[in-house]
Order: C-alpha cells, then structure tokens, then sequence
C-alpha cells in the first residue's frame, strides 16, 4: 500500500463517516431522545433528495440556496404532519410505531414512485462543485479531494455543531434535555412535552432533508434510495449510543474509518459484511454504545 | 316427481352442452400467452418497460388477425423482484391458465429459478436479456446476448482502440463474476494486463474506495457490470474525482438508453455501451418499433436493447407457429431453429442452441442519453453458451 493509497481511504474514512453522520442525526434525535424507532427515516433523505431535484428544476445549476431552505422546511413539515397524525398516537409502543411508520415508509416511497416514476431522477451537482483539489509533487503526488465530498464533509460537521449548539446552550435544548431524563417532572415544572416532541420530530425530518440534498449529489435520487441509507444510519445510532448526538459524530467516525480500511485491505462486498461483525462484538463489548447517556426514560425501555 | 328428475337431467345436459360450446368457441378464437415481469420492486424499473414491449407486439399480432387466426389472450403475472415468486407465478401459468408459451425473465437468479418449472410442465419461455451462458436449457429461447455477443466484442473493441489495461468493475452477483471470469481469460490470452477487479453489493452506493483504487491502478479503460441504480452512484462520484471519458473512459454492459437517462446523460457524455440494439439504429424495422411504442406509452419513451428484443421474441414465437402449424411447446421450439427475420435489431436466425445469431454494437453515449454507433461486429456473431477458452470441451447438446 503506498502512501497515495493510504492517505486517499484516510480520506474516503472522512467521507464515509461524514455521510453516515448526516444520515443519522436525524435519526440520533428521534431515536434517541424519544424512543421513535424510525423506519422512515431513509424517506425523509429521499424527499430530500427529490426537493433537490425540484429547486435544480426551478432555478437551473446554482440551485444549492434554494435546496437546503426547501428540503429542510418542506420534510420538517412531513415530519410535523406525521408526528401530529401517527406517531402522537403511538407513543410508549415501540413495536407498534416500528410498524406504523415502516408503513408510512412504503406510502412514501409508493407516492415518489407515482409522482416522478419509478426511474430516478437526474441531479447533478452544480458547476462550482465540479472538480478536486489535487496535490502535485512530493510523496503525496496526484492525491485528490473532490470538492463534492469536502463539501459534505463540511455540511456534516455544520449540522453536527448547529445540532449541539442547539441541544446545549439555547432553552429549546434544555427542555428537550429535561424530558429525555424525566418526562413527567419535566412536564410537572412547565415543560410542554406535547409541543416538544413535535419540533424534535419535525427537526429531525428536516436534518434529513438537509442530509438528502449532499446524498443527491453523490447518489441516486429514486423511490427507493432511503433503504440504502436507513440500515448504516441504525448502526451509526446503536454503536454511539442511543440518544447521544456526539457519541453519533463519534461513531461514525469510527464505522467511517474500519469501512475505508476494510474496503482498501479486502473488496468492497467483503468490506461490508466485515463491518457488521465488528459491530456485533463491539456490541457485546459495550451494549450501550460508545457515549451512553444516563435516561431514566431508557432505562424503563 | 319422476318427469321433474328428468326435467332437471334434460336442463344439465344442456348447459353442459352450452358450456363445452361455449369453451371449444373460445378454444377457436383465442390462444393464451403469458407475460411474466417485475412489475412492483426494484427491478421493476427495467422490467415494466420490456412487458410493454412484449405487449405492443401482441397488440400488433391481434391488430392485423392474429397467429393461425386466432386472437393471443395475455395473462400478465408479477414476479415482483422475488425469485421465488417467478417460479409459483411460472407454475400458475403453466397449470392453470394453460399458456402456450411466456415471454419473461430479467435478472439470471429470476431464470435460474423458472428452469425447472418449465422443464418439469414442457413449457417455453422466451428471455429477452443479455446474461452469463454457461446454460442452455430446451426448455428456453435465450434471445439475449451470450457473452460472446456483448462482453467479448466489448473486449475486443477496446483492444482495437489501444486500451491495453483494463480495470473490471461489476456488481456482486453471478453475471458479472461470470462475465468477468471470461473477460480475465481473453485479456491474458490477448496479452493485454489486468488492472484490477472490483466488486460493490447490488445497490451500493459508496465508490470512494473503488475510486482510490482505480487511481492507484492507473487502467486506461473501465469494464463497468454494475447493474441498476449502483450507477449513477458511480458515476458521479468518478465525475466528482476528476474523471471524465476522455481520461479514463468507461464501457457498460447495463447501461442502455433508460439507465442513461436516469443516470443524466450529462454524466454519461461519452461513455461507451455495448449491445445488440440502439434506439438509434436505422433500419426501417426499428423505425417503425420506435415510433409505434412511442406512439402507446410517450413520445419521450425511451427504448432498450431488452425491450428490442422482448418485442420481436413475440414475433419470432408467431413465426415459429406458424411454421410447425401447432402451438403446442415442443413443436415451436423445433420449429423456431433456422427461422429468420428482418427485426429492430437487423437481421436475426435463431440457432439450434436456442439463441440468436446477430449482430454487435458499440455505442457512444451523447446528449439526451441516445447512444451513437461507432464500432460494429463484422456480420453477425454466433451464439456461443460456453466460452471454449474458459469452459473447455463443454456445450450445448
């Protein structure tokens, strides 16, 4: 392996690891903080996605301004919506919410599939994203860096510390602090428990939306993208521990770094199996993740 | 009470009489075929459009009188992206509805799993897609490129051109490992050099390390087996890593004019495809396929080499019909040896293995997602199940 090769996975590492983070804050919000399990999640990445393709229809190339606005409002209110008809009714059962919202799920993806067909549709990223900055001379010759993924490494690491700005130095996030330890003191000292977990759940859409328009332009945008997404995006949440935003950033990371090492020792189907059973052992290691954070409401689950 | 038994025997009888009129009527009128596609999953996005085509060409049939004048009646089945759904759906045609023939199939676990249910019932199957050899049942007309029609020519083009260092990329199921196995014999016997292999799960969607090891491989030319929506992943990531056809370009084997279109033709633009049939192809067959299909399902549709070859597999079927003058299986896969026609994708003689002897293109992608031909096999190629060099003293009974 020399040196070019190696620096190029420490690279791909960070991009991995900044794709599985943006696919799973979302999911780290919901899963986490109110025991929502999910499973369309990878739906709101592809709404976002196709909210992309829409803005890219509306105003031509330089259409990343009117992207994120538009893929963040337009699936925060999905998630309103489907907090507000479904998933406020299901509160408090696990199994019962898997099911419904593995449903909503198929509905979505059967809606994309009537409204745009069931080819995906063309996004291609805009001009001033096309290229790499490449390295010329020294040991590192022609090593590059697509301006694409250092781009969604950024917009990771933006919604990562936007996130954690959020949950830790504004009131919004105390509340929601309150009520992952104790609900029903929370709720007891003036907490709107209510109206909480439908912005979380709607933020939580949105940060997916987000997500949605950096996948558009290194994926597919088609009915059934979300699938592809949904499974990493578990594991991202599972390995950092439930309900820990940083042990989210930290963990993807970490399955960042073992895929790009897997991938560039062994191939890229040997690579992915490897990754599952590491994640089983460390599981056995650690069942309650990288960063565990102390819950009463987790501790009842 | 004695007269009103007989009232009642004299009341069957002659509904029984009725009905076995009213059956051998229908038995004179109409033939019934099936039609068995993915049209719910992900591989419905291939398969919807290949059943339409299927379908245009019955409508065609019907319109102008039939197939030994009879009407064909289609029983369209799902096999819903589910290989053991082919096979229960394949059954049901076969012993219920009584088909005479079907025309289906797309991926090779999907054929692989309708084998022996055609085998066992003595029924026919009609595959319209391009797929590994390396079988050759008589119970199915393989009308799909052999990799003897798609894979080595692709190779062969790619010698021609001066690209000496070939990197093989592909999806991790049978047809590209087969594929590529074949590939890697000819390139060694060629004396051209093996650049690398690589292969991502069907649907990955993750290229940063495919891509770094491309770069560290420094091939001058891709043989991409990716299969379905992997693609488009791929490709723009390989645009976002600075590549482009002209500096390192790639040549699919998955990719027709539909993928192009999903993929956007602006991250195509260039590339090269190898198949039996381009939407573009002049001929006045194709011409009018072209415009009929457009005219029924959108003047933007666009039409691929599986889709060329379900449409005339229906054709093929009527005229292998009529020259046994039965439609019953064994004697239409007798028939359908040495039958020859004018089809969209020029001429075409089924061979005695069952596929077809026909021509091969190359093509390059340009604006709109149509493929342009630049390179053509001299006449048309033979079909050959079993590749001599990789599976030796092995073929076809």
């Amino acid at each position: 392996m020399d040196s070019v090769f190696l620096f190029g996975q420490l690279f791909t590492g960070l991009s991995v690891a900044s794709l599985l983070l943006l696919t799973a804050l979302g999911l780290a919000l919901s899963f986490g903080l109110m025991r929502v399990i999910n499973m369309a999640h990878g739906e709101f990445l592809m709404v976002g996605g196709y909210l992309t393709f829409l803005a890219a229809q509306a105003v031509g190339p330089g259409f990343l301004w009117l992207a994120f606005p538009l893929a963040f409002v337009g699936t925060a209110l999905l998630g309103a919506l489907l907090e507000a008809t479904v998933i406020r009714r299901l509160y408090g059962r696990p199994l019962d919410t898997l099911l419904a919202t593995w449903g909503i799920s198929l509905i979505l993806q059967q809606a994309a599939r009537q409204i745009f067909g069931s080819t995906g549709v063309p996004v291609t990223a805009p001009p001033w994203l096309n290229g790499a900055v490449t390295i010329h001379g020294g040991p590192l010759d022609s090593l590059t860096f697509p301006y694409v993924r250092l781009f969604v490494i950024v917009l990771a690491l933006v919604v990562l510390g936007g996130m954690w700005w959020l949950l830790n130095r504004t009131r919004f996030g105390m509340h929601v602090r309150a009520v992952n330890q104790n609900r029903e003191v929370a709720s007891i000292l003036g907490v709107n428990t209510r109206r909480l977990d439908l912005l979380v759940f709607a933020l939580g859409a949105g940060i997916a939306g987000i997500a949605g328009v950096g996948l558009a332009m290194l994926s597919p945008v088609n009915p059934t993208v979300g699938a592809a997404y949904i499974v990493n995006a578990f594991l991202v949440v599972v390995v950092g521990g439930v309900g820990s935003v940083l042990g989210a950033g930290a963990a993807a990371l970490l399955l960042g770094f073992v895929t790009a090492l897997a991938e560039g020792l062994t191939s890229s189907s040997l690579a992915q199996a490897t990754l599952l059973i590491l994640v089983v052992v460390f599981l056995q290691w650690k069942p309650r993740g990288l960063i565990p954070t102390q819950s009463r409401a987790l501790e009842e689950g | 009470m004695s007269h009103k038994i007989t009232d009642h025997k004299k009341q069957i009888t002659f509904l029984l009489a009725l009905s076995m009129l009213g059956s051998s009527a229908s038995a004179q009128g109409t033939v019934k075929v099936g039609v068995l596609h993915s049209l719910t999953g992900t591989m419905s996005i291939s398969e919807i459009t290949v059943a339409n085509a299927a379908q245009l060409a019955i409508d065609q049939i019907n319109a102008a009188g039939g197939v030994m004048g009879k009407k064909i009646e289609v029983v369209k089945e799902d096999g819903a992206s589910d290989w053991p759904t082919f096979a229960t759906k394949a059954e049901k045609l076969l012993t219920q509805d009584k088909v005479v023939t079907v025309f289906g199939g797309w991926t090779s676990a999907s054929r692989k799993a309708m084998l022996p249910v055609f085998e066992k019932n003595k029924g026919l199957l009609f595959y319209p897609v391009q797929f590994e050899g390396n079988e050759c049942s008589p119970n199915i007309i393989y009308t799909g490129a052999q990799p003897n029609q798609q894979a080595l020519p692709a190779l062969e083009w790619a010698l021609s051109k001066g690209y000496k260092n070939i990197f093989l990329l592909g999806s991790d199921y049978v047809y590209p490992r087969t594929a590529n196995l074949i590939l890697k014999k000819h390139i060694a016997a060629k004396g051209a050099k093996l650049a690398g292999e690589e292969y991502v799960a069907l649907g990955g969607t993750e290229f940063s390390s495919v891509i770094n090891k491309i770069k560290a491989a420094k091939p001058q030319i891709i043989i991409n087996t990716l299969n379905g929506d992997s693609n488009v992943s791929f490709f723009k990531q390989y645009q976002a890593a600075g590549y482009s056809a002209t500096t390192l370009p790639v040549i699919s084997f998955s990719i027709a004019e539909q993928e192009a279109q999903s993929i956007g033709p602006a991250l195509l633009t260039g590339q090269y495809a190898t198949w039996n049939y381009f939407q573009s192809l002049p001929n006045p067959t194709n011409k009018k396929f072209v415009a009929a299909y457009q005219a029924k399902y959108g003047k933007n549709a666009a039409i691929t080499d599986p889709m060329a070859h379900a449409y005339m597999d229906v054709y093929l079927w009527k005229a292998a019909v009529e020259k046994a003058k039965s439609f019953e299986p064994s004697a239409v896969r007798k028939a359908i040896v040495g039958i020859s026609m004018d089809s969209p994708l020029g001429k075409i003689t089924v061979a005695a293995n069952g596929s077809l002897t026909q021509a091969v293109y190359t093509g390059q992608s340009g604006a709109g997602g149509q493929f342009k031909v630049i390179g053509q096999s001299k006449g048309v190629v033979t079909p050959q199940p079993y590749d001599a060099l990789t599976f030796p003293g092995k073929s076809c009974p």
